[in-house]
């Protein structure tokens, strides 16, 4: 039994190379058998996309997405590498649960608010749920989901508390609250459906004008103190030991993550936003070996990822979130072939 | 001139103590080991020295012309570092963000420094090699270039030789050496290896949670030598 066990492992470490190779040809083959099938469909998708590409609320998407796929890849490369993985997932549940509870807010009346209170009270709350925090999901959302960063963040750090098992117990939580107070107030409605698995049509132009704003910051923060975050990545206790303070750049680097999921939530969904910090980071760690590349390539599977995606959900009605997914799993697919080719011993 | 004083810390984990009346100094351009079992706080009061943990008593002053952000630290690895996608440069480099204050990148004479740190520790020729490819004495040596890159003065190396095999561990030492000896840079060394303490250290410090021994080689034979006798 061990024995055979050990010539197939044997046999597989030979042939690494010889199956990253086959791995890759099976790709293109089916790619290329993929684009004949679709040879006169060909043209008329191009023409399609074109069209497409005339919407209004296809550009604010697009513009959008890129941005926010540029943010998640860069930041994912230090949150995978840090074993950060769970706080994004978290965070995007966490976020789920504070856009539900904006969104029940609009329902508020002075009725509804606790007998206790005197009633210039009861108006006033209910004036302000209304129309200070359901008209401001975003903001709300936002906020909220940075208080949590900070939160997951220390859970994380404790020896005390096992720190995945408290992230988990947090995520589910904010998740079931979500879903409870959207049950009471207007139902599990398409709203709902959205915010778990993403739209593109839920982009205001405020929304458009916030999120390129937040991408931007987040860009520029990353590039301006990317040095230092790579040596809090790498090291953090060397990096506090020489003077630097890891652990605000760790809360930086949680705020900033915070930011790109509520910002990408809408449109990837609660489900799988997670996926857009995970995967390009992962993808290019197949191949590359040395920080800068794997932040570049991470940047740019992310974004050819992304496009792929809203081309394939354009086309084929496919939900956005879910093809941007399945194109990230085809690049991760691909990246394990070449990695495999590239590992010479 | 001490570099470090150390006077009476005390740190607790969680109220248990971990280092008890600690006292020492660190004087420029020598070469102290600091022995004892696992669990004796000697890693403690190194990290206690950065500044890593909080003392509950005592203090710990920097002198002589050191700042606390100019020591050199080498850390036991973690697992997550072996396989970290990095460049050897990119890991030396990054010695110098103590050094780049808010300004975003690095500046012409810190990437002379990681040059001549690499150069030093025989690591030029890897410069564009990832970390995790590297050997476990390699890796060690681009740790070490990086500490350099953040110290002119004092290194604190935390267990240096764990886990290398033997002709790995005698280069280490013999680097080491080299950078006391001949480059002025003082060493504190945390190890349990006590045969390497003998040869090059000037002074051994032996921790049980407080120290039980601090002064020079010869001294610390005869400590042994008597705990040996006398249990």
């Amino acid at each position: 039994m061990a024995d055979w066990r050990k010539q197939f492992r044997a046999f597989c470490q030979k042939h690494r190379r010889a199956f990253g190779w086959w791995g890759l040809a099976g790709l293109a083959i089916a790619l290329l058998a993929f684009v004949l099938w679709n040879a006169s469909g060909m043209k008329t998708a191009a023409a399609e996309l074109a069209a497409y590409a005339q919407y209004r609320f296809i550009q604010r998407a697009l513009v959008v997405g890129i941005l926010v796929s540029l943010c998640a890849a860069l930041l994912g490369v230090s949150l995978v590498l840090k074993r950060f993985s769970m706080i994004g997932d978290g965070l995007s549940h966490v976020g789920f649960g504070a856009l539900s509870i904006a969104t029940a807010c609009g329902y508020a009346t002075a009725e509804a608010m606790p007998g206790f209170l005197p009633e210039g009270v009861r108006v006033a709350l209910a004036g302000f749920l209304k129309n200070g925090i359901s008209q401001n999901t975003l903001a709300f959302t936002l906020i909220v989901v940075i208080l949590f960063a900070f939160l997951l963040l220390r859970l994380s750090e404790s020896s005390a508390i096992k720190g995945d098992s408290a992230i988990a117990i947090l995520s589910t939580g904010a998740l079931a609250m979500g879903v409870l107070v959207t049950s009471f107030t207007s139902g599990m409605n398409t709203d709902v459906y959205n915010y778990l698995f993403g739209s593109i049509l839920a982009m205001s132009a405020t929304d458009v004008f916030l999120s390129v704003g937040l991408s931007v910051a987040v860009l520029a923060l990353f590039l301006l103190f990317y040095n230092k975050i790579f040596a809090v990545t790498f090291d953090e206790n060397f990096a506090a030991a020489t003077g630097t303070p890891a652990k605000a750049y760790k809360m930086l680097m949680a705020v900033l993550a915070a930011v790109t999921i509520v910002v990408g939530m809408r449109m990837m969904g609660t489900m799988l936003i997670s996926s857009l910090i995970i995967f390009p980071a992962l993808t290019s760690m197949r191949v590359f070996r040395r920080f800068r590349q794997v932040v570049f390539s991470a940047a740019a599977v992310s974004v050819a990822c992304f496009v792929a995606g809203m081309a394939l959900s354009c086309l084929y009605s496919f939900p956005t979130g879910a093809s941007i997914v399945l194109m990230n799993l085809i690049a991760f697919a691909l990246f394990s072939a070449l990695g495999a080719i590239r590992s010479k011993n | 001139m001490a570099l470090i004083e150390v006077r009476n810390a005390c740190v607790r984990f969680e109220g248990v103590p971990a280092v008890e009346n600690a006292s020492l100094s660190v004087e420029k351009g020598e070469y102290l080991v600091i022995l004892g079992e696992n669990g004796s706080g000697k890693s403690t009061l190194v990290r206690a020295m950065l500044g890593l943990v909080r003392l509950r008593s005592g203090s710990i002053g920097y002198s002589d012309g050191l700042r606390k952000n100019q020591i050199g630290y080498l850390p036991q690895q973690t697992a997550a570092q072996r396989d970290f996608p990095a460049s050897v440069e990119e890991v030396v480099l990054s010695g110098c963000i103590s050094r780049m204050g808010m300004r975003p990148w690095f500046s012409k004479e810190e990437k002379e420094r990681a040059r001549r740190a690499m150069e030093m520790l025989e690591m030029t020729g890897m410069r564009k090699k990832p970390y995790r490819t590297l050997s476990g004495g390699q890796q060690q040596r681009t740790l070490l270039a990086r500490a350099l890159c953040a110290t002119d003065l004092l290194l604190l190396l935390d267990e240096p030789v764990s886990g290398l095999d033997p002709d790995a561990t005698r280069e280490m030492y013999g680097v080491i050496r080299k950078l006391n000896r001949e480059n002025g840079v003082a060493v504190v060394m945390v190890s349990h290896d006590v045969d390497a303490a003998l040869q090059d250290a000037h002074r051994v410090l032996v921790m049980e949670k407080s120290p039980v021994y601090l002064g020079d080689v010869a001294g610390y034979r005869a400590f042994a030598e008597g705990r040996r006798t006398h249990g």
